[in-house]
């Protein structure tokens, strides 16, 4: 809000730049940890990305964790009314789409859905208030929302990609998976003149698969990554506009609300299906 | 915009979160879910249960009153046609008492005058006698007719 006049001089593409970077510290070539020069480095680290998902992934555990550690199965309190709703609402999908027998599928999804809920919904705190907080206490730039940031949904994605291969080899044997890998979509001939065809149809089908399943982090966390960048971005361009930002704002934020919850949910759902798939037989 | 290392130190803070959801979050709740949902089973079983149990007891106290009363009915009816039964008996008996009492008189009555005809018989022929001896004693010996007076005697 009004960012312009008290940040002096500084012209709309600046002040979307600003909110667009994000703390980082990185060790630059002489071995020592620099602050927010880190274009292009790798071993650098998003502060504010990391920070704000690990503080709303600990308030995730800590509501959780304190309904489950009162959790009664006489009349429940409010809390664990609320939380058994959520947790509930995930099982039965959880049920309804994967039906192999696994501990680990239902709590994955249930800390998916609600942590990635929790930092989408960082998207609804009007966008100068965080960091111009920040910047009171010599912060120089922050990005209160982490699924915003690239690293972050491709970071989740990852886990969910390495489940997935877990869990194809799990359920097929590496051999399962190496046959899931050359012998679809195209079943290479075994016997006779095709034979000379069959390497061609196996590198075919190995470059299909492989493409097949790296679309799916891919398109997972970009999917979560683009729809609330684009988000953060019309409430950042929302907030130049000046006095009728406040009836746009409202408008985009009453939309975003569902946006929130749906991608978080999208995010879940997928996460549940790709790993339902890789345990069945096709 | 770059990938860099916030993308492992994600992955981590990830698999972490999971882990403990898995380990400290998801079953605790899931026990009490399905504890009480088994509870809530179990309430309604018995609910119905007590119900069925309810209108079997109903019917079978119905069946139980009605036994009752049938057998009312019969111990009254049992008691009525003895009480029949008991004075019909002393009736009957009175009848034979007063039979018997009436047969027991007369075979006194019987006695008592057959008994009083003899002594009479025998006072009757005394007299007889007498007044025949008084008649004869002039002219008749009593020796002489003896047979005769006793032949008499006899036949009174």
């Amino acid at each position: 809000m009004a960012s312009e006049g008290e940040q002096g001089a500084q012209t709309s593409s600046e002040y979307i730049q600003h909110h667009l970077q994000n703390l980082q510290v990185c060790k630059d070539e002489a071995g020592e940890w620099v602050w927010n020069q880190c274009a292009g480095n790798l071993m650098t680290v998003n502060v504010d990305s990391m920070f704000f998902s690990v503080l709303l992934g600990v308030v995730f555990i800590w509501v959780f964790g304190k309904a489950a550690r009162t959790a009664t199965s006489g009349t429940p309190g409010k809390l664990q009314a609320f939380v058994e709703i959520i947790v509930d609402f995930v099982d039965s999908i959880v049920k309804d789409t994967f039906h192999g027998n696994s501990r680990v599928v239902a709590p994955l999804a249930l800390t998916v859905f609600v942590w990635v809920f929790l930092m989408n919904f960082m998207d609804l705190i009007p966008v100068d208030w965080l960091p111009m907080a920040a910047a009171g206490i010599g912060i120089p730039y922050l990005k209160v929302v982490p699924t915003t940031d690239v690293n972050v949904t491709f970071g989740m994605s990852i886990s969910v990609f390495v489940l997935i291969i877990f869990y194809t080899i799990k359920t097929k044997g590496v051999g399962g998976f190496v046959r899931e890998m050359t012998m679809h979509p195209i079943a290479p001939p075994t016997r006779g003149a095709g034979l000379i065809a069959a390497p061609f149809i196996i590198a075919f089908n190995l470059i299909l698969e492989t493409v097949a399943l790296v679309a799916k982090p891919l398109s997972l966390s970009l999917r979560l990554f683009g729809n609330l960048f684009a988000g953060e971005l019309i409430f950042i361009l929302i907030a130049i506009v000046g006095v009728w930002q406040l009836p746009l704002h409202f408008g985009w934020a009453v939309f975003h609300l569902l946006i929130v919850t749906l991608q978080a949910f999208i995010f879940m759902m997928l996460t549940i299906a790709y790993i339902s798939l890789a345990t069945e037989e096709h | 915009m770059d990938p860099n290392l916030t993308l492992i130190g994600q992955s981590i803070a990830m698999i972490v979160f999971v882990w403990f959801c898995m380990k400290f979050i998801w079953p605790p709740i899931m026990n009490a879910i399905e504890e009480r949902q088994e509870q809530i089973a179990a309430g309604l079983a018995a609910a119905e249960k007590g119900q069925a149990k309810l209108e079997q007891s109903k019917a079978e106290a119905k069946g139980i009153i009605a036994d009752a009363r049938k057998q009312a009915t019969g111990i009254l009816d049992q008691a009525h046609s003895f009480a029949n039964e008991i004075v019909s008996e002393g009736k009957s008996e009175g009848v034979k008492e007063r039979d018997r009492q009436l047969a027991a008189a007369k075979a006194d009555i019987e006695q008592e005058a057959n008994r009083a005809r003899e002594e009479l018989r025998g006072e009757v022929s005394a007299i007889a006698i007498a007044s025949a001896e008084k008649i004869l004693q002039r002219e008749i010996d009593a020796k002489q007719h003896e047979d005769i007076l006793s032949k008499l005697a006899a036949e009174l």
